[in-house]
């Protein structure tokens, strides 16, 4: 099934980049619309793909897999074109749940930056051309079902950003953090690379040839290839449990998983406002999907050995990252370690390695990067004419921004889990999912194989696993982000607003106004249609669950 | 052992060198009876004929199937898809150094300088099939005299002159480790052709040899092909000789001889210390010595190459310490051919030479263009070029990102294939070696591009010029460094595999 949308949405920002490289220096409006016109192209043509998406087809695929040892996973929308016969690496793109929710996130975001960005005065032809070609290495992780690929795409969009954080960042800080994030960045993607291709290897082995394609790969997963036990020769060890954590969490570095986040809070604040947007909202659930797939999907004899102390991280990344949000007094900190924090439910949700513990991570990435997209463009608002970030010294700015302000209590709201929000219908699958445990049949298979400390901790729901525990912490975070949202909302949109201190505040233009509604509206509409995504996202989460348990029983 | 002995082969083999001999003389005419204003278009002339016998180079036809179809004229040569693909990428280059050479003006109306490029591709084309021990000394001498006298070019500039003395010192000391290594070869087996049943591999294979002087004339020829891909501690050469020479002249060295003198490395390693392999049940397996060795030296030397990289000031110091560090990178590709399936090891050299060939004569045109304009070769001094000429800073850019193995470059594919072979050969340690050092690697290249985009410059207002036939030139070779990481990926890597499987027939 050849279909070439995907590949439309990947290919229309390229070429948009290259043209607007070809304009002249004082071309600026024009470098503005063409970057305008292809994001909202590929946005239009993703939410195509994530709306027509077959969830019913995708359920049928996934019920014969779970009996079917050969069968393939559902992809919809493919397109695949060998690239390099000899290692096996084609160019097969395709959507399953999960990338369907998040090939939708990154169009708004993208389409919903180029917005902001317009006042950008400072060489906007490059800025556009190298947002566009990061909208393209996002789109492409998500979109990619060959590895390789994943891989291709993921490196092409370290380079961009750190030119946009380098070139257009806050000054002060632009330099360092810019390096700062690329390196993190780049060294646990390759250190997930090595990992990888032992994974590649292994599976040729049992395939009989190379490929990089999910499929083939799934299959050798399937079939057991990377549980074998005596890996490096030594005795109860495996491929999978080997190379689980330098896969997992070589990727969930970008998706700021602790104590690696030491990179994002820094990258976020320094990042121009599109280019935060794009990168909190877009580029840390990348980092959490890669995981998810390569990691967990592929590796479940390691998942379930190295997940339940991965579990802490998540939770240290939730409470610890709220904890440091409240302490900031710097606007964008605030929100940037606001991003640690509720990542770290995504990762959380994924520790649970059951279905409603993945939808709810699924279903938080994509809440999650509206929201905070539409945080940081409030941000950008008010820092753009305030020129300061400082909470104490900000004031009344809801009396100026009106938008702005309710914009931020929308997000506000949402990042708290407030019922009818979408925060609240990706956050209590996460935690039903925490409470609910490790599935039974995997714990139980699991209990001679993970260390003594954790032994009886991850045994079954029923007596007492400790992730019943890890609820009640992780809900402290929540109330940690209800104190920080409200502290910030009443120090920078209420009270006295200053006259003297900034002089000539206006109001929002209207492009800035409709990449704010773009963003708000899918909170409140997710909020009262969840079914509508979390569906989607389930059946693209259920073939990891299934996996797991028909290698270690349900 | 038997060899070919069919004329159309034999001719075949060595067609290219044929040709080139023919375009050296015809420069030579031309530079004799055409006025001094007019020599610049010797360089084009030059240049579009080396990019002609590039391409049909690639349609020469090879003997297939056996090694004794395929050794010709007498054994000398042999004549597979290896030669072909190297051969191939080292007339690139040499056509894109006549190109990048004619805007600098101690060069562009001497025609002597594109004679000398053309007898150096002349030896580099023959060490890339040489399968004799005399052949092999023979091509290596007419590349590196030809280099000698290039670095030295520029005679009333001082630097040109120390450098192509100090080339010149090390390398025929370099050249006298090669000769020693060959004579004892030579004194313990009695052959020079080291391919076939009575040649010098399958000799040392029998294991009847004592141990002893094979090592120290592996170890000779070790350190003689390490001065020549620059590998540390081999490596001191390098920096002085790229800094000083004329900047095409480093473009040229820094490619041209290194793929030739891998291509040499690979063959030589497989044929005359053939691992278990190429010798089935043979009684002395040389490769557990030689695969340590160099995975060692690989390991020096990229992470020498990388971290002295990073403290450098002068653009072409820079890019000579990176390009220590590239041939790092290439030696994992040596270290896994001995156990890699299918020749890939040796394939996973081959696509990285031809994507470093392109990548480095593009980030050294870039160097050219600003120099002209700007008279600086320090990295301070490329502040702002973003501002000054997108298009170059763009093209150095994507030089620069390929160098780094960031896609969609080629450098990415080419890399990750070295990757995939360490990891195939079971040389895990190495290939994390090789992963940690990219990363150190990035880091300079990106400061690079930092510098050319981000950093402020008193001379922000002033455009550089870039002359037209530079446009085309480095656009041509930034498209072409993109095109190979992307849709040409897949045929080169297949003439690129199909070279690694011929050298295990």
């Amino acid at each position: 099934m050849e279909s070439g949308i995907l590949t439309g949405i990947v290919a229309v920002p390229s070429f948009a980049a290259l043209i607007i490289l070809f304009l002249k220096k004082d071309q600026k409006q024009e470098a503005r619309v063409i970057a305008a016109a292809a994001t909202l192209v590929s946005l239009l043509l993703s939410a195509f793909v994530f709306f027509s998406y077959n969830v019913d087809e995708a359920n049928a695929v996934n019920a014969a897999n779970r009996t079917d040892a050969q069968g393939d996973l559902y992809f919809a929308f493919e397109d695949d074109i060998t690239w390099i016969e000899e290692l096996g690496i084609s160019y097969h793109v395709g959507v399953d749940g999960v990338s369907a929710a998040m090939i939708l996130l990154t169009g708004l975001a993208s389409f919903a930056g180029v917005l902001i960005s317009w006042r950008i005065d400072d060489r906007p032809r490059e800025f556009m051309a190298f947002f566009l070609l990061l909208v393209v290495g996002v789109y492409g992780v998500f979109v990619s079902v060959d590895m390789f690929l994943l891989f291709f795409f993921y490196e092409l969009a370290i380079f961009p950003m750190y030119f946009l954080i380098a070139g257009w960042g806050w000054v002060e800080l632009r330099e360092y953090a810019a390096m700062k994030l690329t390196l993190y960045i780049l060294v646990g993607s390759i250190v997930a690379l090595v990992g990888f291709l032992a994974m590649y290897f292994q599976a040729a082995e049992v395939n009989g040839f190379y490929s990089f394609d999910f499929q083939d790969l799934y299959h050798a997963a399937k079939s057991g290839a990377f549980d074998d036990p005596g890996y490096l020769g030594i005795d109860g060890l495996t491929l999978a449990r080997f190379w689980f954590p330098s896969v997992f969490i070589g990727m969930a570095v970008l998706a700021g998983l602790f104590p690696f986040h030491n990179w994002s809070p820094d990258g976020h604040v320094a990042a121009p406002t599109a280019v935060s947007m794009i990168h909190a909202g877009v580029l840390m659930k990348l980092g959490a999907f890669a995981a998810m797939r390569l990691g967990i999907q592929l590796l479940p004899d390691g998942a379930r050995v190295h997940l339940p102390w991965i579990v802490f991280l998540a939770l240290t990344n939730i409470v610890w990252g709220a904890f440091i949000a409240f302490r900031q007094r710097d606007f964008k900190y605030v929100i940037g370690f606001s991003s640690v924090s509720h990542m770290g439910l995504v990762s959380l949700g994924m520790a649970t390695m059951n279905i409603t513990g993945l939808t709810g991570a699924g279903l938080q990435m994509f809440s999650h990067g509206v929201m905070t997209a539409l945080f940081f463009t409030c941000v950008g608002l008010v820092y753009e004419q305030a020129h300061t970030r400082d909470l104490p010294s900000l004031g009344g700015f809801i009396y100026k921004m009106p938008l702005v302000g309710l914009a931020f209590i929308l997000g506000g709201l949402v990042s708290m889990g407030m019922p009818g929000l979408s925060g609240f219908i990706a956050e209590f699958p996460i935690l039903i999912g925490v409470w609910r445990g490790v599935p039974e049949g995997v714990a139980a298979a699991t209990q001679g194989d993970v260390p003594y400390l954790l032994q009886n901790a991850i045994s079954t729901s029923s007596n007492g696993s400790y992730y019943t525990y890890i609820v009640i912490f992780a809900v402290l975070g929540i109330i940690l982000t209800a104190a920080y949202v409200l502290r910030v909302v009443g120090q920078v949109f209420f009270g006295e607003f200053n006259e003297e201190r900034f002089p000539g505040v206006k109001d929002i233009s209207v492009l800035d106004r409709i990449a704010i509604l773009s963003l708000m509206v899918w909170l409140v509409l997710l909020g009262i249609f969840p079914s509508m995504m979390s569906d989607v996202i389930e059946s693209g989460m259920q073939p990891v669950v299934d996996l797991l348990s028909t290698r270690f029983g349900g | 052992m038997v060899f070919n002995t069919d004329v159309t082969a034999n001719f075949w083999a060595v067609a290219p060198e044929i040709a080139l001999a023919i375009i050296g003389l015809i420069v030579l005419g031309l530079d004799l009876y055409s006025r001094e204003s007019q020599r610049r278009d010797v360089g084009y002339f030059a240049g579009f004929l080396l990019l002609a016998l590039a391409a049909a180079t690639v349609f020469v036809p090879t003997p297939d199937g056996s090694l004794s179809e395929q050794l010709v004229l007498g054994g000398m040569l042999r004549h597979d898809q290896f030669t072909q693909i190297f051969r191939t990428m080292i007339y690139i280059a040499a056509a894109l150094t006549c190109f990048i050479a004619m805007g600098d003006n101690r060069m562009r109306y001497k025609g002597e300088f594109y004679l000398l490029v053309i007898v150096a591709t002349i030896g580099a084309s023959l060490l890339a099939g040489a399968s004799d021990l005399v052949m092999v000394f023979v091509a290596l001498e007419t590349l590196s005299i030809s280099l000698y006298a290039l670095a030295g070019f520029v005679r009333d500039d001082a630097r040109s002159a120390e450098s192509g003395l100090k080339y010149f010192l090390i390398g025929s000391f370099a050249t006298g480790f090669t000769l020693y290594g060959f004579s004892l070869l030579y004194g313990f087996t009695g052959a020079t052709q080291i391919y076939g049943p009575d040649g010098i591999g399958q000799q040392l294979a029998a294991g009847k040899l004592n141990d002893a002087p094979i090592i120290v004339a592996m170890m000779m020829i070790v350190v003689g092909f390490g001065f020549k891909i620059s590998a540390v501690p081999f490596h001191f050469w390098t920096p002085d000789v790229y800094e000083g020479s004329p900047t095409a002249m480093t473009a040229f060295v820094s490619v041209a001889s290194k793929a030739a003198s891998f291509a040499v490395l690979l063959r030589f390693m497989l044929a005359v210390f053939p691992p278990e392999k190429l010798a089935v049940g043979a009684a002395a397996d040389y490769s557990e010595l030689w695969v340590p060795l160099i995975s060692v030296l690989a390991v020096i030397t990229m992470t020498i190459g990388n971290v002295v990289a990073l403290v450098q000031k002068n653009i072409k110091r820079l890019l000579a310490y990176s390009s220590i560090a590239q041939a790092g990178y290439a030696l994992m590709g040596v270290a896994a051919i001995a156990t890699t399936d299918g020749g890939q090891g040796a394939a996973s050299v081959a696509f990285y030479m031809f994507m470093y060939i392109l990548t480095n004569i593009l980030a050294f045109g870039c160097i050219i263009v600003f120099a002209n304009a700007t008279g600086s070769e320090t990295i301070a001094d490329f502040a702002s070029l973003g501002r000054r000429n997108l298009w170059l800073a763009m093209f150095m850019t994507i030089a620069l990102l390929s160098l780094g193995g960031i896609p969609p470059a080629a450098g990415f594919i080419g890399k990750f294939y070295l990757f995939r072979a360490a990891v195939d050969a079971d040389l895990i340690l190495l290939a994390v070696a090789g992963v940690l050092n990219s990363i150190i690697a990035l880091y300079y290249y990106l400061v690079i591009i930092k510098v050319m985009f981000v950093d402020p410059s008193p001379d922000e207002d002033k455009d550089i010029p870039m002359p037209a036939n530079y446009a085309w030139v480095l656009g041509a070779a930034s498209l072409a460094v993109v095109l190979l990481g992307t849709v040409l990926a897949n045929p080169v890597i297949d003439w690129a595999t199909q070279a690694g499987l011929e050298l295990f027939i």
